[in-house]
């Protein structure tokens, strides 16, 4: 029953390592935009550098 | 597939979308629309970025009307308003904050965001869409503020960069605090849930002692960053009330919390029990959260401007015929100014050029330009329509005739006469009760058993606590605050919701509010119009963009316009046309050579001459809100209506019969005379809420009760108020009114509910007869099921009242 002992140590340490990241990323301003990286999230930024890689088809891009 | 897609696309602008109405622009196989549209594309093209038109099609703004004036942002190198401006400066680095309205899509994002590609002085940016903002970092030793504001600029994204910029907003992240007020309490409660599981089983003897003394130990532990950190507002909250010889519904709270402390550690300590600092835990978790819930703010709505907001830093002065821009606060009287097309009047002053043309739209609500002459005396806050002007400045803008309110003692300090909510006037009787009958209990059981008179007094205050009671005001008013901003009508807070329920005066303004200008009536006076005048006058009329000349064409219909030989519109004065050779004028009186008198009349005329013979002209009068009157009838019989216009008295009976025959009508009113007006009412007791929508109107706004500014577009200006309503709610307007007053039964009812819980509680406590697992089960069972109780009922009652639709197919 002593391992009881350990895990409980345990588990505060992981509880207030997650209290502590929460408050880091609060700081850093994470919640205070809730609403633009949705979008940002869906922009592509992989099409651009494959078509440098490839030689460039044309110029028109519709 | 390909010839279809071009044919769709050639008359469209590939930037901006706006159809290109002269021959469009061709370059690398796109049309513009215009050379400033192309130059936008050039840039983007140059520098690998044209995914932005892959993003949304024709994301752009048209770059048209841009100001073309190059020394526009030369203010900016002043040193002193770089310092204000700039969020951080270091040696090589400089931060700065834009408010950019133009931003409206995914494409301003992504080019946003993507500027260190165009100038590698830029070391990055940020955009916040919902706030329109966007905070660019770079580095000012290769790229000066002005230089930046320009680039921005030439891309279409000019920053509004506004006088009350110049005064740095001590932010303060308050709704940072109260999360992690929230986080710490929500941690500890979590975890002394875990630790206090074993002693709701207590009969089953899962844990030796040893194990049980360490598990209370943690929660004591655990209930001190609650105490001293996530509770600490209330006890200051309590002690301001306090003081002030008062009882505020956290008077109660802190009583209980203390109670609950102390009795436990008490438990804990001197009995080896184990307390019930999981419920304290609990207590706290949720009441945060309710406070949390409650604060929910619009915060991306601005509801504290004042002209500061509306005003550029600077403006173009001419000395000696030499153009310098200074910041506004420089401005001195005598001073020689010059205000192009779409610039604002930064302050009283006299027309010195032949003449302007001043849209004073967001001073009366009145979209169409007025007319001025040489020499006449023009207030600030008109926006100047045609040509370039020159002005004299007669008084400095901080003193001009409408910023003049401003100085008015209502904005000094908030001297609103302040309405006691409805939850503190019931936790007054309330606390003092809760105190009597601990006391009472402790009296009665000391001479029989001491041990037990101490647990009766702590008992009767913990289970007295009203957490029930105080959650039930939070999370109605949280969420009547959010169905009220799904009807588009936003409250700067939630105490606003008991003010507009406790109203029984309305006062509306007229021009603007109960009148919207696109819905006009026009009145044609002079001889008949032939079928093909009236196709000239619709092909006139579909060339300007004025709004007199959208206003007849409206009128006219479905006429087919006529094909005309050329058509030329000179700002500020009218259309002329020459059809089969005969020269046709629209516009103002002096224009087309009419000579009628119309000093005693009110509204917009245009005439309208052939060859020089004026055939007649139309009359054009701001009609009413479609909904204004249906509106005005609902709200008759229950309120006192007043409403206030800065017009003539001449239409009195005409609206008197549209609306309702028993609203009190003030003519000829100055914006101070509106705000005297509201201060009479409010002497005589009334409780009023002020409707308006332009910068006259925000002395009374101020002034009232609760003042609401009635907008088309919500993030753009609206006068400072407690409360914007977007125009098309308009009609909403009885049906709103009515949900403040039921929500307010609904805080009564569940008050009744709560205080309910607690009789029952507090009979049982009295006699020293409840047991930990009852109080355990009690409490959260109480609070939980008013929170139930409220939403259910707010959401009821707003789909009853057709605020919300129920989303079921």
């Amino acid at each position: 029953m002593e391992a009881i002992f350990i895990l409980i140590g345990i588990s505060l340490v992981l509880a207030v390592t997650f209290l502590f990241l929460f408050f880091k990323a609060m700081k850093s301003g994470q919640f205070d935009d809730d609403y633009t990286p949705s979008i940002r999230i869906l922009f592509d930024s992989q099409p651009k550098k494959s078509m440098k890689d490839q030689p460039k088809k044309s110029k028109s891009y519709e | 597939m390909k010839e279809v897609f071009h044919t769709d696309t050639r008359s469209r602008c590939y930037h901006c979308g706006e159809s290109c109405e002269q021959d469009p622009i061709l370059f690398d196989d796109k049309d513009f629309c215009c050379q400033g549209c192309k130059l936008v594309y050039e840039i983007l093209d140059s520098n690998d970025l044209c995914e932005y038109y892959n993003l949304e099609a024709n994301p752009g703004q048209s770059q048209k009307d841009s100001s073309t004036s190059k020394n526009r942002f030369d203010y900016l190198d002043d040193s002193d308003i770089e310092r204000k401006l700039l969020d951080f400066k270091n040696d090589q680095e400089s931060h700065v904050t834009f408010y950019i309205p133009q931003i409206h899509c995914a494409s301003c994002i992504w080019l946003l965001e993507k500027l260190y590609q165009i100038n590698s002085a830029i070391t990055g940016s940020r955009v916040d869409f919902l706030r329109k903002k966007v905070q660019v970092k770079f580095l000012h030793t290769k790229l000066s503020l002005r230089e930046l504001v320009r680039l921005l600029s030439v891309l279409g994204f000019e920053p509004k960069i506004s006088l009350s910029d110049m005064e740095r907003k001590a932010k303060t992240p308050v709704d940072r605090k109260i999360l992690t007020q929230l986080a710490v309490a929500g941690f500890c409660f979590g975890n002394m849930m875990l630790f206090s599981l074993p002693e709701y089983f207590a009969e089953v003897d899962l844990l030796e002692v040893g194990f049980k003394r360490l598990f209370d130990y943690l929660n004591v532990l655990l209930s001190l960053p609650i105490i001293f950190y996530s509770a600490s507002d209330y006890y200051r909250s309590a002690w301001n009330a306090i003081l002030q010889r008062k009882a505020n519904m956290d008077v109660p709270i802190v009583l209980g919390i203390f109670a609950f402390f102390f009795y436990s550690l008490w438990e804990i300590f001197a009995q080896g029990n184990a307390g019930y600092m999981d419920s304290l835990g609990g207590l706290l978790f949720f009441l945060l959260l309710g406070k949390l819930y409650q604060q929910k703010t619009f915060d991306t709505l601005e509801f504290d401007r004042d002209y500061k907001a509306y005003f550029p830093i600077a403006v173009t002065r001419l000395i000696q015929d030499r153009e310098e821009v200074v910041p506004l606060v420089n401005l001195q009287v005598g001073d020689v100014v010059m205000v192009r097309d779409e610039e604002l009047i930064p302050a009283d002053a006299v027309l010195l050029s032949d003449r302007a043309n001043i849209d004073y739209s967001f001073v009366t609500g009145e979209s169409i330009p007025v007319p001025k002459q040489k020499g006449e005396l023009i207030y600030a806050g008109g926006r100047q329509k045609g040509d370039a002007v020159l002005l004299l400045i007669q008084k400095v803008p901080s003193q001009s005739y409408l910023t003049d309110l401003w100085n008015n003692e209502v904005f000094e300090k908030s001297n609103k006469r302040l309405l006691e909510p409805l939850a503190n006037r019931i936790s007054g009787v309330f606390t003092w009760t809760v105190i009597a009958i601990a006391i009472a209990a402790f009296g009665f059981w000391i001479g029989n058993d001491i041990s037990v008179a101490f647990k009766a007094f702590t008992t009767v205050l913990i289970v007295a606590c009203p957490c029930a009671l105080s959650m039930s005001t939070p999370f109605t008013l949280g969420n009547t605050l959010r169905i009220f901003g799904k009807g588009k009508f936003y409250l700067k807070n939630a105490s606003v919701v008991e003010l507009l329920a406790l109203a029984d005066t309305l006062v509306f303004d007229k021009t603007g509010t109960l009148t919207d200008p696109a819905n006009a009536s026009i009145e044609y006076v002079g001889e008949s119009l032939s079928a093909e005048t009236k196709s000239i006058v619709k092909a006139m009329v579909e060339r300007s963009t004025h709004p007199l000349s959208n206003r007849i064409n409206l009128w006219l219909g479905k006429v087919i316009s006529a094909e005309l030989e050329q058509v030329q519109e000179v700002k500020g004065n009218g259309i002329e046309a020459i059809y089969k050779n005969q020269t046709v004028r629209l516009g103002s009186m002096s224009f087309v050579g009419a000579t009628v008198d119309l000093s005693s009349e009110t509204g917009n005329y245009v005439f309208l001459s052939v060859e020089g013979v004026v055939l007649g002209y139309f009359h054009i009068q701001s009609g009413l809100r479609e909904e204004a009157s249906a509106v005005v009838q609902k709200l008759s019989g229950k309120y006192e209506i007043h409403v206030l216009s800065g017009d003539r008295a001449h239409e009195r009976e005409a609206l008197g019969r549209q609306l309702s025959s028993d609203i009190q009508f003030n003519f000829d009113q100055s914006p101070l005379d509106k705000l005297r007006y509201l201060k009479v009412l409010d002497g005589q007791g009334q409780n009023t809420i002020m409707l308006g929508d332009g910068l006259n109107d925000a002395g009374a706004l101020q002034e009232s009760q609760v003042g609401i500014a009635i907008t088309d577009r919500v993030s753009h200006f609206s006068p400072a108020s407690d409360a914007i309503l977007d125009a098309t709610s308009f009609g909403k307007i009885p049906s709103f009114l009515a949900f403040a007053k039921a929500s307010r039964t609904i805080i009564k009812v569940s008050f009744g509910l709560s205080i309910l819980y607690n009789i029952i509680g507090l009979s049982l406590a009295v006699q020293g007869l409840l047991s930990p697992v009852l109080c355990a089960i009690l409490m959260p069972l109480s609070s939980i099921s008013v929170v139930v109780f409220t939403t259910l009922a707010t959401n009821f009652i707003a789909v009853r009242k057709g605020l919300i639709q129920l989303n079921r197919p």
